[in-house]
């Protein structure tokens, strides 16, 4: 029963979200084109189906996943368990947090992985290229960028390091990156950063920060609690057109 | 043969699942060493996330996809630069302005603006700023996908604006109030929704599709990149002009 009123709750916010997009579709339609939507009883089931498998998607997420994810995320960074045993310090002891880079890294990649945004840009990406881009080969690049970035943004907490710093750094390496990767890559790596942060991503990572920098000693929540999200969008451009220049090298030096 | 059409797109949906399920496995019991608890309601929530998964992406094939595309089509054979900008500010805006992650996080930046003691801590006020905040998203939003439609048009080199933006960024961190950063950092990250994405992807490379002298794969992507860029910007001159 809770559940039904817990799904039917998600499906009423996602009907909300839709909304807008409807009226915009429909006005430019009716006012501006003047004239019929292409096969329109089909665009039409497929936004029922995409409104009540987003529905179902996250009612099982709130119901499965996100509590269980989300004590973890409390339970892992909680003092009494990083210092098993020894004395809690005062100041955050920054190698005392391994498992904590860990299970950033792995949540990170798993829930980029099962971001649906993420697999409707390689959907379009792969249809686009003609099939050269493939599905998985982006999304699990993509994935171990923001493997590498949420585990770094974990970092910078336990730390205290500021972010701009990061950011900069990264910018500076995405810049470089530009100069010498193939030029068809470039606008779909800037793209993937985008992408891979919403649905599943977002509250499960937001939880990992919040949680961290109210435990970790020295931190505030309201200075360290965010950015992690700006890692996990940073790091997968990075990742992709990493990717794509250690391809172009391989099939450099198999013509040399 | 629809069954084994659909186990097939299950299995699929599956595939996607199952790292979180032995991430979640893995450090439950290895690291924790906690039991799976309530295994039975996991699973049926398991099950709700592959049938969901399976029938988004059997909708976006069908419904999210053509239309997108349709419209980017139509408005750019119809040849009125006005109301393909007009098309591509409103989808920015009205999508973003009820965004529930970014409503969520516009509430939680102006409670932490009120303990900060930069705005006066009482109801009204804090309910202004985060509306504010909202606003100011959702306008830079609709201006990213506006810009990003400009630039297919034109055939700019996404990466020319992309390093452009970046440089303003740094610049404007330089200036803004330190509380604002975190904030505006991520800001860029949450705004492109998981209903938004397609039909953004696919406004794109409509448009590429049909101009001459476009490839869908150079020209066609960049316009998310765009919306999650210009928000960290002018998030940051908000919080100057607010705080300042």
């Amino acid at each position: 029963m809770d559940f039904i009123q817990d799904f039917s709750k998600i499906l009423l916010s996602t009907c909300r979200d839709v909304l807008p997009i409807i009226i915009l579709v429909a006005g430019f339609q009716l006012l501006v084109l003047r004239q019929p939507i292409p096969n329109l009883r089909r665009v039409v089931v497929g936004g029922v189906y995409v409104v009540i498998g987003l529905a179902l998607f996250l009612a099982g997420l709130e119901k499965a996943l996100f509590p269980l994810g989300k004590i973890m995320a409390n339970q892992l960074s909680d003092p009494t368990f990083i210092y098993r045993g020894g004395e809690i310090a005062i100041h955050a002891e920054w190698r005392a947090y391994g498992w904590i880079y860990f299970f950033a890294a792995m949540i990170g990649f798993a829930t980029t992985i099962a971001e649906p945004s993420l697999i409707a840009v390689a959907y379009k990406a792969h249809e686009v290229s003609a099939g050269t881009i493939s599905q998985w080969g982006l999304r699990i690049t993509v994935a171990v960028g923001v493997a590498v970035g949420i585990s770094l943004g974990t970092y910078r907490i336990v730390t205290g390091t500021p972010l701009y710093l990061y950011i900069l750094i990264g910018y500076m390496i995405v810049t470089l990156q530009t100069l010498m990767a193939p030029r068809s890559i470039i606008p779909l790596a800037y793209d993937s950063g985008g992408v891979t942060t919403s649905t599943v991503t977002v509250p499960l990572v937001a939880a990992l920060g919040l949680g961290l920098s109210s435990t970790v000693p020295g931190r505030n929540p309201a200075l360290d609690g965010f950015g992690l999200i700006a890692f996990a969008s940073l790091f997968p451009i990075i990742a992709v057109l990493g990717y794509a220049q250690i391809l172009q090298l391989l099939v450099w030096l198999k013509t040399r | 043969m629809i069954f084994a059409f659909i186990l097939k797109k299950g299995k699929d949906a599956l595939t996607d699942l199952l790292p979180i399920i032995l991430v979640i496995a893995f450090f439950q019991i290895v690291v924790l060493h906690q039991p799976l608890p309530q295994f039975g309601e996991v699973l049926t929530g398991a099950l709700f996330v592959v049938a969901g998964l399976t029938l988004f992406v059997q909708g976006l094939e069908m419904g999210l996809f053509p239309i997108g595309e349709a419209m980017a089509q139509a408005l750019a054979r119809k040849g009125s630069l006005f109301w393909l900008l007009c098309f591509a500010f409103a989808l920015g805006f009205s999508t973003t302005v009820a965004e529930p992650a970014l409503i969520a996080v516009a509430a939680e930046a102006a409670e932490i603006a009120g303990q900060g003691g930069l705005i006066a801590p009482d109801r009204s006020t804090l309910d202004h700023y985060a509306l504010g905040l909202r606003l100011t998203v959702a306008v830079s939003v609709g201006l990213s996908i506006l810009i990003g439609v400009l630039r297919i048009l034109k055939g700019w080199p996404v990466h020319y604006l992309i390093i452009g933006g970046y440089v303003v960024v740094m610049l404007t961190t330089v200036i803004a109030p330190q509380e604002i950063i975190g904030i505006a950092y991520d800001a860029g990250g949450v705004t492109t929704s998981t209903i938004t994405v397609p039909l953004v992807a696919a406004l794109g490379v409509g448009l590429a599709s049909t101009i001459r002298g476009r490839s869908p794969l150079i020209d066609g992507f960049g316009l998310i990149a765009f919306a999650s860029l210009l928000p960290m910007i002018f998030v940051m001159v908000y919080g100057i002009i607010i705080f300042g």
